[in-house]
Parts: structure tokens; sequence; C-alpha cells
């Protein structure tokens, strides 16, 4: 088998009669962190819902661990969606569950764990994504917005997914705790060797985490390939994009990190 | 991907060296819990991995707390590469944990029920203290612009009494018809036995007159309009509207408050009125089909026989309980913090004190007015 994880194959997207997506072709190759980006309105968000299944696609393919997710029962599918984690653009922890019960209710719900043995391994999760023990009992409206990522994290997590997919991680986040999850980001991949599929905005994080870039215009992906290569495409939002004011901070501010 | 045919975590001793094969991950949770519970970890000074196919964070996480995360990290030079930097995340995540782990509160059932309620008293206390700090503002935030009319919102107040008056007028009026009649069946079955059928009327148009006209008003109002006051603030106070409107120099009282409890302190008595009579023609009705009691004679009954200090008895309560209710709708909608829920919490908690404190008034009012002969 080869080291593909997601295959997507001419993809198409409509919302009524407004394509979103036509003719998408892209892949992401086990153990890396692909970032997706993408003027606002491009369907970054949709590609990443039509992925983990959210959104049902109107045509073309996209084959999850060499298999074709529309063709799958509801049992297979499950069983693939297991090997997923989604941390959502607000986090989406429930609000009605402390963060330990959060990351716990996968691990109850999927596996033979006794609550006490998932809470146990929750607040283990909570400690890896470097929050503190003691935030295990607060609920999700207490806490401030990098905590919120964090849990959120953990909770994608949960069950040691092989794929992470992550929308707009550090929106919302302050510079600093920005590069603290991006390390974080880093250091967990490297530590359990799971794919991340990083849709963003933020181009310290496309310098600082991302393995490959892939550029979403004009319907379709336009280049994925890496950073240095994506840059040098001759578009002209890519060149705004890469080359405009905040392109050229964050590839001074890379640069001089190296 | 290890996708080689994968097998159940398991353990060998090889002398004091301890070998681990197979799968370690989630799936075998309970299965590891039991191996490594059958062996003593301290008569091992190494571990194997090498033969591991899987390692999954929740398997390391048992594995490492089995053995020790200090002793793990002595070994973590002897571990397989592939395996190294999970292993050592894991420790620090757990080491961290242990580290900062507060002390479990220790609290029998009876101080934590004799918490609950005192939580409980607290809150209540607190409420009303709320409750009637709101009540102040209001009142001089009413006393300031009273003397300006160029500060009256009459748009917001007008559009605030079609919402809660006017176009509560059919669903007030059903609602004391259909009580009217069944006040005017539940007297003629009791009456009758005394041949005193004809006192029906009286029953009914007393009762609504003093009590059931301004208390059904007031229960619907405050389920359809302290609520909707409810969201409506709550809802704007979680979009930072209210922090908006005090950053521009304006008074979310005045501007958002003072319009409702207005709007309601002339929609209540007018629905009051309304509730009155239409209970009174949801009796008469049963009089004339049910009781043979002409309307002509009901009429009469109730010029001869009822005072007008009945109605004023009544319809004095309506300004009270309008503010009652525009009050706690609207300082609930004050009190939402952030999410979503604390609007819905906030809601049915505005709806059930308006209902409780109008029910209660009102009872306090009947008594006073009973004593003072009214």
């Amino acid at each position: 088998m080869d080291d593909t994880v997601i295959d997507i194959e001419r993809l198409e997207n409509r919302f009524g009669t407004n394509v979103v997506h036509q003719d998408l072709n892209l892949t992401l190759k086990h153990g890396e962190i692909l970032g997706v980006v993408g003027g606002s309105g491009t369907g970054k968000s949709v590609l990443l819902r039509s992925i983990v299944g959210l959104k049902p696609i109107d045509a073309g393919e996209i084959r999850v661990f060499g298999q074709r997710l529309n063709t799958l029962s509801a049992a297979q599918r499950a069983a693939v969606e297991r090997r997923f984690g989604v941390l959502f653009q607000q986090g989406a922890l429930y609000s009605s569950l402390n963060l330990e019960e959060n990351i716990a209710l996968p691990l109850v719900e999927h596996t033979p764990l006794s609550r006490q043995d998932a809470e146990h391994i929750a607040r283990m999760k909570l400690a890896l994504v470097g929050l503190n023990p003691s935030a295990a009992q607060q609920m999700p409206a207490a806490l401030s917005g990098g905590m919120v990522k964090r849990a959120a994290l953990a909770r994608a997590l949960a069950l040691d997914p092989d794929v992470l997919f992550l929308d707009e991680p550090t929106a919302g986040l302050d510079p600093i705790s920005a590069a603290k999850f991006d390390q974080l980001l880093l250091t967990l991949r490297d530590a359990l060797g799971f794919c991340v599929f990083l849709v963003t905005h933020d181009l310290d994080t496309l310098y600082t985490v991302c393995d490959r870039v892939a550029v979403i215009s004009q319907k379709r992906v336009l280049v994925a390939d890496t950073l240095a290569n994506v840059a040098a495409t001759d578009d002209a939002w890519i060149q705004d994009y890469f080359h405009g004011p905040r392109g050229r901070a964050a590839t001074h501010a890379a640069q001089e990190a190296t | 991907m290890d996708d080689n045919a994968s097998s159940p975590a398991h353990i060998e001793a090889n002398g004091e060296q301890l070998v681990l094969t197979g799968d370690w991950t989630l799936l075998h949770f309970t299965r590891i819990q039991r191996l490594l519970a059958k062996i003593d970890s301290d008569r091992f000074a190494t571990l194997c991995l090498d033969n591991v196919t899987r390692l999954d964070t929740a398997a390391a996480q048992l594995l490492i707390e089995w053995y020790g995360p200090t002793r793990i990290q002595a070994l973590t030079s002897m571990l397989p590469v592939k395996r190294k930097s999970l292993i050592i995340s894991v420790t620090e995540a757990i080491t961290t944990q242990q580290r900062d782990s507060p002390l479990e509160p220790t609290s029998s059932a009876l101080t934590q029920g004799l918490a609950l309620i005192g939580q409980h008293i607290e809150s209540l206390f607190l409420q009303q203290k709320y409750l009637l700090g709101f009540l102040g503002l209001v009142l001089s935030a009413l006393a300031r612009t009273a003397w300006r009319p160029n500060r009256w919102r009459v748009t917001a107040t007008v559009s605030h009494i079609q919402q809660t008056g006017l176009n509560a007028v059919p669903i007030v009026m059903l609602l004391t018809f259909m009580v009217g009649a069944v006040v005017a069946f539940l007297g003629a079955t009791v009456l009758e036995s005394f041949g005193a059928t004809i006192y029906t009327v009286n029953l009914v148009v007393f009762s609504f007159l003093r009590e059931f006209g301004v208390l059904l008003a007031a229960i619907m109002l405050a389920g359809r309009t302290a609520s909707a006051f409810t969201a409506q603030l709550g809802s704007m106070k979680s979009n930072e509207e209210l922090d908006a409107l005090r950053t521009q120099g304006l008074d979310p009282i005045e501007l958002l408050v003072l319009p409702r409890v207005l709007a309601l302190w002339v929609s209540l008595p007018l629905l009051a009125f309304i509730g009155t009579l239409s209970g009174m023609l949801g009796g008469a009705l049963v009089g004339v089909i049910a009781l043979d009691i002409p309307l002509a004679q009901f009429i009469r009954i109730v010029e001869r026989d009822i005072a007008v200090t009945h109605f004023f008895a009544g319809i004095v309560k309506a300004p009270l309980f309008a503010l009652v209710i525009a009050l706690i709708g609207c300082a609930e909608g004050f009190k939402v913090s952030g999410s979503a829920q604390s609007v819905g919490e906030h809601t049915t908690s505005s709806v059930v004190q308006s209902i409780f404190m109008v029910i209660l008034l009102d009872a306090l009012a009947a008594l006073y007015f009973m004593e003072m002969g009214w």
C-alpha cells in the first residue's frame, strides 16, 4: 500500500446552482501536515466537511485509507470516521459537559472502557495538550479562546486518530498562543504520527508547520506543493497572498527562525 | 501505518527484561489492564518494545503509569526510535498531571447537601437583591427622562405595546372566556343544590372583577412577554450589544428597559379589562344556554348587586403586576452570560419567577383587601 491517506478525485460540490468545487484533485499523505489556503468563500471548510462526511458530495470521489466513503455501509463508515479527529473553528466543545467529560465522551461511547478509566485518560490528554489538570473540571464557557482550542484538540485526539482535521485552529488567538499552538501541533504530530489537514488563514502557521500547501482557487486546487514552490507559482492571487505585506513579514519571520 | 496482521497485546518475561508484543491500543485497553495487573513491575529492569506492532497514547499511559514515569524516563534511550517521542510526550504529560493535580476535596454527602441548600438560599437572596437594584435603576431612569419629552422613546414604546398588548388580545380573550364558562358551570353545580342557581351570576362577575381578569392576563403575559423580554435582551447581552450601547454613552436601561416597562404598564390594565369582560361573557353565555338566565337579567343583576369597588380592587393590581413582569423579564435578560445555553436558562427562570411573583402578590393583595373590607 502506498502512503496516501486521503485521495480526492474530480470532486464537485454545489449549493443549488452555485458551484463551489469542480474537478478538484488533492491527496494527503501519511505523516504530513497539509495546509489548505484560499480566499474567503472558496470552499476550504466545505472541502473539509465533504471529506469527513458532513456534506454529501455531488460528483467525483473521495477515498480514505483506500476506501470510498460514500459506498460504505453505515457501520464501515463509522469505523473509518473513528480514525478521524476534527477540530472545529469555534472548538464546538459540548457546553453541558466539563472538559474531562467532553474528552471522555467518545472514549466511553466507542470503547469498552469504564467512565473512570475514560476520565483518567481524558486528564492525561489534557496534560498532553498543555492544559493544567485543574482545568479538567471547568465548563467550556469559563475558558479563554486559547484554552478552548487546546481542549478541542484534546477531544479530537481522544481516540488517537490517524487523520486530524483542523479548521482555522489559530484564528482568534493572540500571536503568542498561536505560535504555541503551532509548536504543540508539531510536537504531537512527531510523537503520535498522525497526518493533518489544516485549513488556515494564518501565514505564520503555514510557514511554521506545513509540509505542503494546497491553494484552492477557481473552484479547484490550483497547486499543492512545498511552500517555496507554491509561493513561486505564477498566479495573481498566490502572488498577492504570499508576497503582500503580511506574506513578506511571515517569510521574513520564518527565515529568522531557521 | 502498520497494516500487517495484528495481534492483541501480549507480555513475556525474559529474565530481567519484559518483552512486549502485539497491538497496544485502546481496543485492547481492558486486556492490557488485566495483563499488567498480574505482573509486579519492580521485578523487571528493562522493557523491550521492539516487537510492538502498534502503540497509542491510551496504552502508553497504562504502561507508563504501571512502570512509573521516572523509571521510564531512565529507559528512553533504549526504546525504539519509532516509539520514543510518543513515550516521552505521554510521560511528560503524566508527570505534569501528577505534579499539578489538586487534592481531591474530602466531603461527605451531608456537607455537600448542606452546601447545596446554602447555595440555593444565597442565590435566591442575591436574585431578590439584584431585582431591587434593577428596580432602582429603572425608577431613576424614569425620573430622569420623565421631564424631558425629547428623550421619550415613543416609537419603541408603541411598538412594544403592539407586541405585548394588542397581539395578546385574542389569546387572553379566549383564555378568560373559557375560564369564565368553567366557573359558571362549577358555580351552577354547587349552587343548584341550594336552589340558588341565580347567584352563579354574582360568582362569575365577582371572581372576574376582583381576581381572575387581572390574574389570568398577568399569567398570560408572564409566559408570553417575560420570556420574550429575557430572550431579546439576553441575546443582545451575549452579542455584547449592551456593552456597545454603554461604550457609546447610551443607557441600556433607558433605551431598552424603560420602553418595555412602560408598554406593559399600558398593556396589562387594558388586557385585564378585556379579560374581565370576556370572562363575564363566557359566564353569561353558559347562563343563557344552560342555566336559563337571559342576558338582560344577567346585566340587571350586575348593575344592581355589584359595586364598582370590586372592579377597582381588581384593576389596581394590574400596574403592579406589569412592573413585576417587565422587571423580572428584563433583569433576567441582563443576567445572561455568554452562551446560548445561558439565554435558555434565564428565559425559563424569568417565566417561573414572574408567574410565582404574580400569584404571590395576588394572594397578599387578596388578604389585604379582605381585611380592609374593600
